[in-house]
Parts: C-alpha cells; structure tokens; sequence
C-alpha cells in the first residue's frame, strides 16, 4: 500500500529520521514502537504529507485516501456532530460513525468540552468520515484512562476487521500485543526491527528488540 | 448637581433633541463598523493565512494603522470630498454619509489587525488537522472567520468603541450641522464650548449607557454561543 525508500528526516542538526526503508502492506494493525524520539511521529507525519523527508522516496500504490488521528487532536468549535459532518467526504455519515465511537448521545454538545477520552474518540470518527483506506493513529491512547483506552482500542480493531489499514504508533508494549498484526520497531529514527507480532515479541531477531521488550531502551 | 438632574430629565423624558442626535450617531457608527467588518475581516484573514515577501512589514503597517489620529483621517476625507477634491462630485462633505467613509477608514484597520491576530493564532491551532482533511484555502478561510467568530466580536467592539468615542473625525467631515451631522460626541464638544452642561451631559450618559449594553451583549451572547459550540 505504501513503501518508504531510504528516507531521511531532518530538523536543523537533529537526524528524525534514518535512512528508513519500509514496506506498510493491507492487513491487520501495523503498531510502530519505539522510546520517547524514536521518529514514530515523524514517520506518521511524513506518510500522511504532513511533513517532507529531506531526502527518500514514498512510494503510494493508488494513493489511497488517508486521515490521521493526532496525539492531541484538535476540536474544531463546533458540536460532536459537526465536527464529524466537517470531515465527511461523500455521504453523511455522521450518525453512524458516531454511533461506532460511542458517542452519539453527545452529538449536540460542543466538542471541545467532551473529556480526553471523547474527544480521542471524536477525532476517531471524523478520521473515519473521510473514508480512508489507510488510517494513522499517533499515541491515540497515550493521555486515556484505561477505560476509555479500552474504549479506543475496541473502536481500532472494529476498524480494522473493516478492512480499513491501521498504522498506529505507541510506546505502550502492553497495547501494541494486543492490537498489532505487524510491529516495527524504531530507535533513534532508525528502523530496528519490523516483523510479525508474534514473531516479534517470541523471538525478537535484535538485541535492541529484547533491551526495547524488556523495559530497557529507554532513549 | 442640580445640572446632573437636568441632565438625567433629559435621558428619562425622552428628549426629541437628544434622542435625534443619539440616532444618527448609532446609524453611523454602526454603519461604519459593518462597512469595516465587511473589508477587515477578510482582509486579516488573508494576510494570517498568506505568506509573501513584505508580509513583516503589511503587519506592521496595519498595526500603526491602528492608532491613526481621527483628525487626520477628517483632514484626508475632508481633503477628497471637497468641491475641489477628486472626489469632490460626489457631494458628500458634511454628511452622514461623508462620516460614515472617514469613521469607516478609522476602524478599517482596528478589525483587521485584531482579526489577523485572532485568525493566525487559529490557524496555528487548526494547522494540522485541516491540511490533514485536504480543505482547500477558500473552506480554509471561511473555517477559521466562521469559528473565530466569537472572539472576532471583541475585534468588532473594538471597532464600534473607535467610532462611537471619536471626534475629531466627523466634526471635520461632517461639520457638526444640527439635526443633520450631529452626533452624541460631536454634540457634547458643542455643548460644553457653549456652557450648555445638562445637554452634554445627558448626551454623555447615554453614549456611556450604549457602550455598557452593547458590550454587555456581546458577553452575553459569547458566553452563550460557547455553551453550545464550544
């Protein structure tokens, strides 16, 4: 669906990203891990034409639509509802898709005041109003709550068994088992490691897989 | 004191004097202020979304613009639309309408220096999200004006405050001619000049209580709007 050629990424002195080559293919969640300046944001922005890579290739096999769901996303001042219809690309499909995050009882209320978690799952929504065949998520459960971070990630593999592909970043080890079909893990905006989840977590093929696995690589 | 009672029997009767000159002076000021809201508020956008060489200095510019002296404003409107001015044929030195142009330059770049402010800082906010979901410059800039438009009303406040207090504009192009170019500050500069306190105070109660309720409105439905969209 979409392969990244040597790409690189720089601010100022500051190497983001490493000469990165990667192939995101159709299928199950691709979780991309990593500690704190591991590039994982980076490379979210640069495959969603946020940000441009100083030097690489993206390769996009029929540019599929995409949307993101961003760290701390924001609300537009607006309600629960028209943010949704904002977003929407072809058929409104706001009482659905809000239906599908949870959220449809606050559909009048201003979006700006729904909690962390609803506007987590908001954001979700408006994401998918797009109709993307790729969806990117950044940390998306990185400030919830275990509740609404189960909520999140229920919504994630509904996604998903839809066919819609997602690519979502996370330094949480315990979220990515649970909802990677593939991980690829970075380090120091380099790539590490990408393999199978079970693969990945039963016999990491780097030692920095194990140190990363193990609670150990820190930075 | 006694001169403040009269003044208040003037507001509290009604006085047809008083409430003629309160009259014109709202048409204008609040004409003005559409007028500018019309040419700043799309003005500031453009430029808070804008980059082009030079843009440093526009902003700059329109910041000065600001703090344009009225009378200087009368004295360039005054300049344009007498007999001899290039715009002399159009027949409008002093009237209302002559006012409501030079009132209209005054606050033309108060909303648009503070809608630029306002529209940047939503822009810087909104970035992300909206290059994200691929909406094109003309939707971009309609968004942010549609969900500025709480704070925008401070910079239309802003604006309305300018007019309504400003003198030194309208006495020059309007000539302060009674019951035709007379309004609430113009009046009460008259009116004290000539010893006439009750009139100019009375005058200068009400334009106080129409700056207290129009911004009291305005916070009002702010708050309210807030409630619902956040």
């Amino acid at each position: 669906m979409i392969r990244f050629e040597e790409l690189t990424a720089t601010a100022g002195a500051v190497t983001l990203l490493d000469r990165l080559s990667l192939t995101i293919a159709a299928g199950p969640p691709t979780v991309v891990i990593g500690p704190n300046g591991a590039g994982k944001t980076t490379l979210l922005r640069i495959a969603m034409g946020l940000l441009q890579p100083t030097s690489g290739r993206i390769v996009r096999a029929g540019d599929p639509r995409r949307a993101i769901v961003f760290q701390r996303p924001t609300m537009l001042r607006r309600t629960t509802a028209a943010n949704v219809r904002y977003a929407s690309f072809g058929a409104d499909r706001t009482r659905e898709l809000l239906a599908l995050v949870g959220l449809e009882h606050a559909a009048d209320r201003a979006a700006r005041r729904l909690s962390s978690g609803e506007q987590q799952r908001l954001a979700l929504a408006r994401a998918l109003a797009r109709e993307p065949a790729i969806l990117f998520l950044d940390e998306p459960t990185a400030s919830l709550d275990p509740a609404s971070t189960k909520a999140m990630e229920d919504v994630i593999r509904t996604v998903s068994q839809r066919g819609i592909k997602v690519v979502m970043s996370t330094h949480d080890l315990g979220e990515a088992r649970r909802l990677a079909g593939e991980v690829v893990l970075l380090h120091r905006g380099r790539l590490v490691e990408a393999a199978a989840a079970a693969c990945f977590f039963d016999a990491p093929g780097t030692a920095e897989a194990r140190k990363f696995i193990a609670g150990e690589l820190l930075v | 004191m006694p001169e403040n009672l009269s003044a208040l029997d003037l507001v509290l009767t009604g006085d047809p004097a008083l409430f003629a000159i309160v009259r014109l002076a709202l048409i204008v000021s609040l004409s003005a202020v559409l007028l500018a809201a019309l040419v700043g508020v799309p003005l500031g956008a453009a430029i808070a979304l804008s980059s082009f060489r030079g843009r440093d200095a526009v902003i700059v510019f329109l910041n000065a613009m600001m703090g344009l002296p009225p009378v200087v404003i009368g004295l360039m409107v005054y300049l344009a639309l007498s007999r001899s001015g290039p715009l002399g044929s159009w027949g409008l030195l002093f009237t209302p309408q002559a006012m409501v142009i030079a009132q209209t330059i005054l606050v033309t770049p108060i909303i648009a220096a503070l809608a630029r402010q306002t529209i940047e800082d939503l822009w810087l906010e909104y970035r992300d999200e909206l290059t994200a979901m691929e909406v094109g410059p003309l939707r971009r800039l309609a968004t942010l004006v549609w969900d500025a438009r709480f704070s925008l009303i401070t910079a239309l406040l802003a604006g309305f405050g300018r007019a309504a207090a400003e003198v030194g504009a309208v006495i020059i192009v309007g000539g302060n001619i009674e019951g035709f170019t007379r309004t609430m500050t113009t009046a009460i500069a008259l009116e004290t000049s000539k010893g006439n306190l009750p009139l100019a105070i009375g005058l200068g109660l009400v334009l106080i209580a129409i700056v207290l309720a129009v911004n009291a409105l305005a916070w009002a439905l702010r708050r309210a709007a807030e409630r619902l969209a956040g």
